[in-house]
């Protein structure tokens, strides 16, 4: 049976430090939702104080209606694969994944069954009587999500699980993980720093700084509508200028530096007033052209040539610098010192405030906001 | 669905052991210390400081401190000069029947020091076979029994802890680092000056300090061997045994002063050692190359020459006990006699042995798993308190805790002397910082998730310590259970306070029939002991997965 699980107001200190507070978190059932963030964002202290190894200071943490603050972990009914995967290394792949089902004094014929199923499930079934210490890294984290999942948990939790192993194996274990997960149809929590894996595998992604959601939502949404410049640097890779923005007969124009103007039908309509803004322009959001009428000055200063695409990195009239990724095509890379035009493909732009805290952008998803309301509300 | 629940606290159960280990060194350690140090200043109904005057007015009581620490020292040092070369010529060139010289090694250390001096006595004693060999030649070798003496036999007694520590910590040294030396043009003899001993500082230190400590409350061989040349433990022992009845109080006050010069002489170690904090961790240890020539041919005499002239008076011992003896000289030829009287005597002492001995390494296995336990995963106030105390005994001299068991334990509420429970007790309190200290670095590095993922796949916490945790460290255990079990056979200076015939050991009668001149039995429980050694280091070799000897 899977579950939904509700975070409202949580609070984690070590002594006097505050780690976590006011956190509050929805995860839907059977969803594969994902704590993305940098080092030290509070991602795996949420992670732990959901599993119950880390002490929950404040706020109440519910699996459905149950609440799980003061349950033991072992009474939790949960999954949880470890970053250094755990494995017992004195027992066999087998008895790894039969151990949790054993605690739980099933029949003997039953804890087969299930075992059988697991190491199928996972493939590594030829495996079965081997000890942990001759198995590779991959088929080391075969067996702990096997292990997680035989013990048919309410939950899934999964922290920085592939990154142990080489990339090539990252990109294959990470569509094994999201296939398992699919088909056995458990709600998931996946806690990574690596923000093409969250994309990569997950439902919804939260992104966390400094023990603060910064926004929740689907990969498109976090890409295309970052909810504040935080979560724009985080997701994929950006451009930040600082821009102006005017309002012309009620339709906002965007003023950069460089003194180009863009019309942008994309505010919201009680946000546009002349201001100041950041303007985040993502590499592949802008056009290079050396024939253009028009458009912003730049200048190239380097190319790096990977196959698909091709970066330029150039620099503006102001000196100020920018990536750019362009399909590649057949025929010479423009070569250093070229003066090109840029033309930006508005509609993809988005733009903050001033500080960078809020996008002035329709369709910001941010399933943090219902919190958020509430707590206006109050 | 329920709603919430009500919060409880929760019922943890390490912290009722926590609560049963603090208990258990409030009696048997902190008492019995307190209960010492009340006997030294309070006599008669007031306090009084007459028994460490009387200690100090006195040359003949003040000297000894003076010839203890002298003695102590020249042995740490002598004990660091052959056990660290030693160890560094065993982890970097190729010596010929290497396995075996280790296996000597470890038992030159495993017999009862005084048992060495014994030996020597009969080798190179007044009468000895090495002395009457060399007097027809007119040749006078020179006296064995004082200072020289006792020099003589500890350090050969105890170069091999040097040597083991530092094998540990050789193999912690990076083989890169030793390239790397050599690349910038440090080689050979300077390159161990100036790499590999500072790289090593922090064992060598650790080992120094074991080595002092055991030198220094050894008391078996000044007694033996030292004749006119008294050393602190010593005098302890007498102190102890010339006072009639129940009033221990100088015994006592010599004791304090005992634990004062070893804390001091354990503060000096812990400030030089913080000079050298470091850690290593080999990603490629040092390998073994083979040596040619008159290079080979030196490290090998070094090795052997070392081993061999340790492990002599072993053999000799055996040796003797298969001599035929008259009364309690040796005669030609040979017999079984000397077995034969020394298992008449012997229904109490050969069982007393094992009994004793399993039972307190079983204990001391399972509380320093728990202790180890505790300190590591479950950091708080009480367990470090817990960390400390455990550390307590190691600075302690043996029979300094012999006294305090007795003074503590031979009036109500708590009357143990006399029994086997304050054996096991004792060695249990003396080998626990050792056992303690190693299960540490073993579950050190044992990462904590794994306890996390039985956890979470619903084991208790105690399944999970017992299911996983303590099997994980079952080899390296099983490393430290080696020496443990064969130290505690042969551990005297406490026991000799603490025995009566119905807790008589093995060692104990060896000690006994040498005091009383009867060498061929003697000899014959000596070899029973060594025999009980080898065949606990092969069955251990045999269990054992990495066959790694460790403290």
């Amino acid at each position: 049976m899977s579950v939904n699980i509700k975070v409202v107001d949580a609070l984690k200190k070590y002594g006097d430090n505050t780690i976590i507070s006011d956190l509050s978190l929805d995860v839907r059932e059977g969803e594969f939702f994902t704590l993305l963030g940098p080092s030290g964002c509070g991602k795996t202290t949420l992670l732990r104080m959901i599993a119950g190894f880390n002490s929950i200071e404040g706020g109440d943490f519910f699996f459905n209606d149950v609440r799980i603050n003061d349950m033991d972990p072992a009474k939790r009914n949960i999954g949880m694969v470890f970053q250094n995967y755990a494995i017992f290394p004195n027992m066999t792949v087998e008895k790894n994944v039969a151990f949790g089902l054993k605690n739980r004094k099933l029949p003997k014929e039953k804890i087969q069954e299930q075992t059988d199923k697991f190491l199928k499930l996972m493939q590594i079934d030829e495996y079965r009587d081997r000890m942990p210490e001759r198995l590779s890294g991959g088929q080391q984290q075969r067996v702990a999500l096997a292990r997680a999942l035989a013990i048919t948990p309410d939950v899934l939790l999964m922290d920085e699980p592939l990154s142990n192993l080489d990339a090539k194996l990252r990109v294959e274990m990470r569509s094994v993980i999201k296939e398992i997960q699919h088909s056995v149809g458990i709600t998931t929590i996946y806690v990574t720093h690596d923000q093409e894996e969250a994309m990569a595998v997950s439902d919804r992604i939260a992104v966390m700084n400094h023990g603060d959601i910064q926004q929740v939502g689907s990969p498109k949404d976090l890409y295309q509508r970052p909810a504040n410049l935080f979560v724009a640097n985080f997701i994929g890779r950006t451009n930040i200028m600082k821009g102006k923005l005017k309002a012309k007969d009620g339709k906002a124009v965007l003023i950069l530096k460089s003194g180009h103007e863009a019309v942008m039908d994309t505010i919201r309509p009680e946000e546009i007033r002349d201001r100041e803004v950041n303007v985040s322009i993502r590499p592949e959001e802008m056009v290079v052209s050396t024939d253009a009428e028009t458009g912003i000055h730049a200048t190239i200063d380097d190319s790096v040539f990977l196959g698909l695409n091709t970066t330029y990195f150039v620099h503006f009239e102001d000196g100020e610098k920018a990536i750019i990724i362009q399909e590649s095509k057949i025929g010479s890379i423009l070569p250093k010192g070229t003066d090109v035009k840029l033309n930006l493909k508005t509609e993809k732009l988005n733009i903050f405030d001033e500080s960078g805290d809020h996008s002035l952008m329709t369709g910001v998803v941010n399933d943090l906001d219902q919190y958020r309301k509430k707590a206006d509300a109050v | 669905m329920t709603a919430s629940r009500p919060k409880t606290k929760e019922f943890d159960v390490w912290q009722v052991i926590s609560w049963a280990v603090l208990a258990m060194y409030a009696l048997f350690l902190i008492y019995p210390l307190l209960k010492l140090l009340w006997a030294a200043v309070y006599v008669d109904g007031s306090f009084t400081l007459e028994y460490f005057g009387q200690f100090f007015a006195k040359k003949y009581y003040t000297n000894t401190i003076w010839n203890s620490v002298k003695v102590s020292l020249l042995v740490t040092l002598i004990s660091l000069v052959i056990g660290v070369p030693l160890a560094y010529f065993y982890t970097k060139y190729e010596i010929k029947g290497k396995t075996a010289l280790q296996v000597l090694i470890i038992l030159c250390s495993m017999s009862a020091p005084f048992i060495g001096a014994y030996s020597w006595i009969l080798l190179l004693g007044r009468n000895g076979l090495i002395t009457n060999l060399f007097k027809p030649l007119g040749i006078q070798l020179p006296t064995i029994y004082g200072m020289r003496g006792i020099l003589l036999v500890q350090a050969l007694q105890l170069f091999p802890l040097v040597f083991l520590y530092v094998c540990g910590g050789l193999k912690n040294l990076d083989n890169s680092l030793l390239e790397a030396a050599e690349n910038m043009g440090c080689s050979g003899v300077k390159r161990f000056f100036t790499v590999v001993i500072p790289l090593c500082m922090p064992t060598i230190l650790a080992s120094a300090l074991l080595v002092f400590m055991r030198a220094f409350a050894d008391f078996g061989t000044p007694l033996l061997i030292g004749e006119g040349y008294r050393t602190f433990p010593v005098i302890i022992y007498n102190a102890y045994f010339s006072e009639v009845g129940t009033n221990h109080n100088f015994g006592a006050a010599i004791s304090i002063i005992a634990i004062v010069i070893t804390t001091v002489i354990f503060l000096i170690q812990r400030f030089a050692n913080s000079k050298f904090q470091f850690t290593m961790n080999a990603l490629h240890p040092i390998e073994r190359t083979e040596v040619h020539g008159a290079k080979s041919f030196f490290i090998n005499l070094f090795c052997w020459l070392v081993v061999m002239i340790s492990f002599s008076p072993q053999i000799y011992v055996i040796y003797t006990s298969f001599q035929k003896t008259s009364g309690k000289l040796f005669v030609s030829g040979y017999s079984l006699d000397s077995y034969r009287k020394a298992f008449e005597s012997a229904d109490r002492a050969i069982p007393n042995t094992y009994i004793i001995g399993l039972e307190a390494l079983a204990i001391t296995i399972i509380i320093a798993i728990l202790i180890a336990y505790l300190v590591v995963r479950r950091q708080n106030r009480m367990n470090d308190t817990i960390d400390t105390l455990s550390m307590v005994p190691y600075i302690i001299p043996g029979s300094v805790i012999g006294i305090a068991l007795v003074i503590a334990f031979n009036a109500k509420p708590f009357v143990l002397t006399g029994t086997v429970a304050i054996m096991v007790i004792a060695l249990v309190i003396r080998r626990m910082p050792y056992t303690i200290r190693s299960s540490v670095a073993i579950l050190q590095q044992i990462p904590i998730s794994i306890e996390e993922a039985a956890l979470s796949l619903g084991s208790t916490k105690l399944e999970a310590f017992f299911k996983i945790t303590v099997p994980m460290m079952g080899n390296g255990i099983l490393s430290g259970a080696i020496i443990s079990w064969v130290t505690i056979i042969t551990e005297l200076s406490t026991a000799i306070i603490l025995y009566n015939l119905k807790t008589i050991t093995l060692t104990l009668e060896v000690y006994i029939n040498v005091t009383r001149g009867s060498y061929g039995i003697a000899a014959a429980y000596a070899t029973i002991l060594t025999a009980t050694t080898i065949i606990s280091l092969l069955l251990f070799m045999k269990v054992s997965k990495n066959k790694e000897i460790t403290f």
